[in-house]
C-alpha cells in the first residue's frame, strides 16, 4: 500500500527584544548563571508582570511576514505545571486569544510551490534550565532563560515530507530574520520545534496515529528522526512489529532512533486561565500601522529588484538577501556611492571576509553603510589606493569612523605629486639593477617584483596606472 | 495571643502596622503560613513605601490567617487571634487597643472587613485599581485589594490619602487622575440616596443595619429596600474565582527556592508533595482542590467561566443601581460574633461568611465598613461614602 505522510509543526523563536517578557532583567543568550534573574523571574511572590511592548511588536511583525491576522485585542493566560525550571509552577502564555491567526507560507520544494497554513501564533515566556551535575548527582536551575520571550508558530497538518519541512523551516527562518524578529539559531536554541507526525493510506481523509517529538534543534536533525519516524509507522501498520500509540516521544540523533518518553500514569492538565495581572493587550490603528510600515520587503522582492533594476547578477543578489544586515548596508552604500556593482563586491566579498575572521555571520554585520559608500567613492575617484581601503574597512568594523578623515591621519592618501613619485621610483630602480636588467632582457616578473618595492616605498599612496607609466619611464632611461 | 509576626520600636508620632500579607523588607513576612516562616523579602511593597513616604512608620506586622482566606484569622500557623474572647483578626485588635493610626492590610476574603465590622472600627476597601498591589503576597489577584483599618474615619481617609495612586509597577492600576478621586479634599456628591440590599440583610442580624437605617431616616437621606437577589451568588462565584486564582498563586510555593521544604524525600514529586503536605493548613488545601478543579479541563466551562460571568453579571447590578442610588446598605456578618465553636462546627464557614463581602470582592468596587454595616459605591466614590460614614460616627450612636 503508498502511505502519505502528515506533519505539524510547532516552532518555538525567541524574540530579539533587549529584556524580558515582564521584567526588565536582559534576554541576551551566554551570560554567566543566574545572572540575568530578578524576584520577578525567579518566582518570588510579590512581583506583578509588566508586559514588555517590544515582545507584541515583534509578535505582530512575526504575523504580519507570515500573513497573518493580527487579534486587535489580545491577552495573556496562566498554564499550570510543576517543573523546577519554571519558578512560579506557571507560565504565561497566550491560550484564549493568541495575538495571530489564520496565516501562510509559500515553501519551494522539488515538487514546486505550495502554501502552508499557520495556524496561530502566540506570545508566551520561556522557562529556564537545568544543570545536571553527575559528579555530585544533583540538579541546579538556571533562571536566564526564564521569561525570556518567545514565540510559537503553530502550523496546520499540511507539511507531507522531511523536504517540506526543511523548506518551511528555512523560509521562516529567513523572513523571521529578515524582519529581526530572532535570529532564529537552532544551535542557541532559539528557533526550536516539535514535530506532530502520523501516516495514512494514500487518498484516505482520515489521520492516523500521531506521534510527537518535542525540542528538535537542528535541522538535520528534523530530517533524520522524520524519515525514521515515517518508516517506524509504516513498519508497524503493515508488520505489525509494535502498536502505535498517541505519545510523547525523543529523539536520539546520536543513536538515530526516537524513544518513548515514560508518560505519566495521569494526563497534565494545564488548567489555563486568564492571568488577571496583565490587562488585555489592545492594538489601536496607529500602533498596527507603524508596525506594518516598518516591515522590510521580502528577501525575493529585494532580489528582482537589485537584478532587474540595478544590473547585479543573480549570484551577487543571492548572496545579499541571504541576510538584512547585507541588505541594508548594501543599500545604504549604494545611496551614497551610487555604484551597486562595487557596493555588492565589497559586502559579498570583503565585508564577508572580515565576519569570517572576527568568526560572524553575516546577520551580524554592523558597519555603517554610508561610512562603506564613502570609501567605495574614495576608491573609485583614486583617493585612496585598494589595499589601503582594506584597512579602513578593517578598522570600520572596530569603530564607526569617517572614511577620508581615518585617511587622511593615517596618510592613505593617494599623492598626486608626480614629481615625488618619480624621485621615489628613481631610487628604487637604480638600487636594482638586476631586475632592470632582467625586464629588459625579456621577463616580465621582473616589473611587477620593481612594482611592489615601489609602491611599498609609496606606502600604497599611488594610482598603479600612473605608477606603472613612470616606472617604465625610469626604467627606460636608466 | 501572637498579635505580632515582627515588630520593631518606634518613637516616631505616625506609627502603623501592615498585615502580614505585605512585604517588607527588614520585617517578615509569612501570609500566616508555616511555608513562608521567617521569610524576608528582597523588596518592599509600594504601600509600605508609601506609607514610610507619608511620613508613617511601619512598627509592625500584624498576624493573618494563612493566605487571608479565612473568616478572621483563624488559620493561622502562628496562632488564632481574638478580643475578650471573640475571635477578630490581629489588625483589629491592634487598632482597637494600640496607639497606632491605624493598619494596612490585604483583603481577599472578607477577613479584615469582617474583623472591623466585628470591632466596630472603621475599614476602607477602595475601588480595585487605585493601590499598588506590587509587593502583596498574591491571593486571587482579581479581587485583591489592599484597605485601611483605624478608629475613625478621619484617620482611615489620612491612611487612604497616603497609599493610594499610581504605580508603574502594577499593571492593573488607574491612571492618577482617576486614584486622586479618592483622596481627602477631592471633589464629590454627597449620598442622598441609599439603597438596602434585602437579600443580604435577610441571612443576617438586623440590628446594625436597622440602627444605620435610622440614623439615614434622622440625617434626610433616602433609603429604599431592593431585592438584589443577584448579590446572593457573589459568594459561590467569588469563592470559585478566588480558589482557582490562590492555586495557581501558591504553586509558587513548592520547597525548590525558599520557603519550606521538607526533610523527607527522595526524588523532586516527593519534594513537591512532602514541602506542600507539611506545611499548608486544612483550609488552604482545601482552596487549592477546589480551585485545581474549577479550572480542570470539563469544569473551566461549568465553574470558573461561569464565575466570571456571575461577576459580569453582578458588576451590570450594581451598574443599574447606581444609575438612582448613591450607595447600597449591606451587612458584613451574619452576627456579631464568632468563636473557635463556630470553626468546628463548619470548617468553610469563611466561603459562605463571605456573602457579605464578595459582591465588593468579585466587582472591585469601593465598600466602607462602618457601624458594623457596610456602604458599597460606585468606582471612585469612596468621599462620598466616607462622608457619610463620618455623618454617622458623629450623630449616629
Ligand atoms: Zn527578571
Amino acid at each position: 500500500m503508498k502511505y502519505e505522510t502528515v506533519i505539524g509543526l510547532e516552532v518555538h523563536v525567541e524574540l530579539a527584544t533587549e529584556s524580558k517578557i515582564f521584567c526588565s532583567c536582559s534576554a541576551k543568550f551566554g551570560a554567566e548563571q543566574n545572572d540575568h534573574v530578578c524576584p520577578a523571574c525567579c518566582g518570588m511572590p510579590g512581583m506583578l508582570p509588566i508586559v514588555n511592548k517590544r515582545v507584541v511588536d515583534l509578535g505582530m511583525t512575526a504575523g504580519m511576514m507570515l500573513n497573518c491576522d493580527i487579534n486587535r485585542t489580545t491577552t495573556f493566560d496562566k498554564k499550570s505545571y510543576y517543573y523546577p525550571d519554571l519558578p512560579g509552577s506557571y507560565q504565561t502564555t497566550q491560550w484564549f486569544a493568541p495575538i495571530c491567526v489564520n496565516g501562510k507560507v509559500k515553501i519551494n520544494t522539488s515538487k514546486g510551490e505550495k502554501f502552508v497554513r499557520i495556524k496561530q501564533i502566540h506570545m508566551e515566556e520561556d522557562a529556564g534550565k537545568l544543570v545536571h551535575d553527575d559528579w555530585t548527582d544533583t540538579s541546579l536551575v538556571d533562571y536566564n532563560r526564564t521569561s525570556v520571550p518567545l514565540i510559537e508558530i503553530v502550523s496546520q497538518p499540511d507539511l507531507s515530507s522531511a523536504e517540506e519541512v526543511l523548506a518551511y523551516l528555512e523560509r521562516l527562518r529567513d523572513l523571521l530574520r529578515f524582519a529581526k524578529v530572532s535570529d532564529c539559531r537552532f544551535e542557541q536554541g532559539s528557533m526550536r520545534c516539535d514535530v506532530n507526525l502520523s501516516i495514512r493510506p494514500e487518498g484516505s481523509d482520515k489521520l492516523g496515529v500521531r506521534t510527537e517529538m518535542k525540542n528538535m534543534n537542528s535541522l538535520s536533525a528534523i530530517e533524520r528522526a522524520i524519515d525514521y519516524e515515517v518508516a517506524r509507522h509504516i513498519d508497524a501498520l503493515e508488520n505489525h512489529t509494535e502498536e502505535l500509540v498517541q505519545e510523547t516521544r525523543r529523539w536520539d540523533d546520536v543513536k538515530g532512533k526516537s524513544y518513548s518518553m515514560r508518560t505519566k500514569e495521569t494526563a497534565g492538565d494545564y488548567r489555563y486561565f486568564p492571568d488577571p495581572n496583565v490587562m488585555p493587550v489592545v492594538i489601536d490603528d496607529e500602533w498596527f500601522d507603524s508596525i506594518r510600515a516598518s516591515l522590510p520587503e521580502f528577501p525575493e522582492v529585494k532580489k528582482a529588484k537589485y537584478t532587474e533594476e540595478l544590473g547585479l547578477s543573480e549570484y551577487d543578489a543571492d548572496q545579499l538577501t541571504q541576510s538584512r544586515a547585507y541588505c541594508d548596508c548594501f543599500e545604504a552604500a549604494l545611496a551614497e556611492s551610487g555604484m551597486a556593482k562595487e557596493s555588492a563586491n565589497w559586502i559579498i566579498s570583503d565585508c564577508a571576509k572580515a565576519l569570517n575572521r572576527r568568526q560572524e555571520t553575516a546577520d551580524m554585520l554592523k558597519i555603517n553603510g554610508k561610512a562603506l559608500g564613502q570609501l567605495i567613492k574614495l576608491v573609485s575617484e583614486d583617493k585612496v589606493g585598494r589595499a589601503n581601503a582594506k584597512k579602513i574597512l578593517d578598522a570600520m568594523f572596530e569603530e564607526d569612523i569617517d572614511p577620508l578623515a581615518y585617511a587622511e591621519k593615517n596618510g592613505f592618501i593617494v599623492s598626486n605629486d608626480t614629481g615625488a613619485i618619480e624621485a621615489i621610483v628613481k631610487a628604487v630602480v637604480e638600487a636594482d639593477p638586476k631586475s632592470v636588467a632582467d625586464f629588459k632582457g625579456g621577463k616580465e616578473k621582473a616589473l611587477m617584483a620593481l612594482f611592489g618595492k615601489c609602491m611599498k616605498e609609496l606606502k600604497g599612496n599611488c594610482n598603479p596606472q600612473v605608477l606603472r607609466e613612470i616606472l617604465i619611464d625610469q626604467i627606460n632611461k636608466a | 495571643m501572637n498579635l505580632y509576626i515582627d515588630k520593631k520600636d518606634s518613637a516616631a508620632a505616625k506609627n502603623v502596622v501592615v498585615d502580614d500579607m505585605i512585604l517588607t523588607k527588614d520585617l517578615t513576612t509569612t501570609a500566616g503560613s508555616k511555608m513562608l516562616e521567617g521569610y524576608k523579602s528582597l523588596f518592599a511593597a509600594e504601600v509600605a513605601d508609601k506609607l514610610e513616604g507619608a511620613g508613617y512608620t511601619v512598627t509592625g506586622k500584624a498576624n493573618v490567617g494563612e493566605l487571608a482566606i479565612d473568616l478572621a484569622g483563624e488559620t493561622s500557623y502562628f496562632g488564632a487571634t481574638e478580643l475578650e474572647g471573640k475571635l477578630t483578626n490581629a489588625a483589629s485588635v491592634i487598632v482597637k487597643n494600640e496607639d497606632v493610626c491605624g493598619a494596612v492590610v490585604f483583603e481577599v476574603n472578607g477577613a479584615n472587613m469582617r474583623s472591623a465590622a466585628l470591632c466596630d472600627l472603621i475599614l476602607v476597601k477602595p475601588t480595585y485599581g487605585t493601590v499598588s498591589r506590587f509587593g502583596t503576597i498574591p491571593g486571587a489577584c482579581s479581587g485583591d485589594t489592599v484597605c485601611v483599618m483605624a478608629k475613625t474615619t478621619g484617620a482611615a481617609h489620612e491612611l487612604l490619602d497616603a497609599v493610594a495612586g499610581y504605580d508603574c509597577k502594577d499593571g492593573t492600576m488607574h491612571a492618577d487622575e482617576k486614584c486622586a478621586l479618592l483622596k481627602s479634599g477631592a471633589e464629590f456628591a454627597p449620598v442622598k440616596k441609599v439603597a438596602v440590599a434585602n437579600s443580604l440583610c435577610d441571612t443576617a442580624d438586623p440590628a446594625k443595619v436597622e440602627a444605620f437605617k435610622t440614623f439615614l431616616a434622622k440625617a434626610g437621606v433616602e433609603a429604599v429596600e431592593v431585592d438584589a437577589d443577584i448579590l446572593t451568588s457573589a459568594s459561590a462565584a467569588w469563592t470559585a474565582l478566588m480558589c482557582a486564582e490562590l492555586c495557581n498563586n501558591v504553586s509558587r510555593y513548592d520547597g525548590v527556592k525558599y520557603g519550606y521544604r521538607t526533610k523527607n524525600y527522595k526524588n523532586i514529586d516527593e519534594l513537591y508533595t512532602n514541602s506542600r503536605t507539611e506545611a499548608f493548613g486544612m483550609l488552604l488545601k482545601t482552596a487549592i482542590l477546589y480551585g485545581s478543579d474549577a479550572l480542570s479541563t470539563g469544569n473551566y466551562e461549568k465553574v470558573y467561566d461561569k464565575g466570571l460571568r456571575v461577576r459580569r453579571v453582578i458588576s451590570e447590578y450594581f451598574a443599574s443601581l447606581f444609575a438612582e442610588y448613591d450607595a447600597v446598605l449591606m451587612p458584613v456578618t451574619s452576627k456579631d460574633e464568632y468563636t473557635m465553636a463556630d470553626i468546628e462546627a463548619d470548617r468553610y464557614i469563611s466561603f459562605k461568611e463571605n456573602r457579605f463581602t464578595s459582591p465588593a470582592m468579585i466587582t472591585g468596587l469601593p465598600a466602607v465598613v462602618v457601624g458594623g454595616v457596610q456602604l458599597v459605591g460606585k468606582a471612585f466614590s469612596e468621599n462620598a461614602l466616607l462622608d457619610l460614614a463620618e455623618k454617622f460616627e458623629k450623630e449616629g450612636k
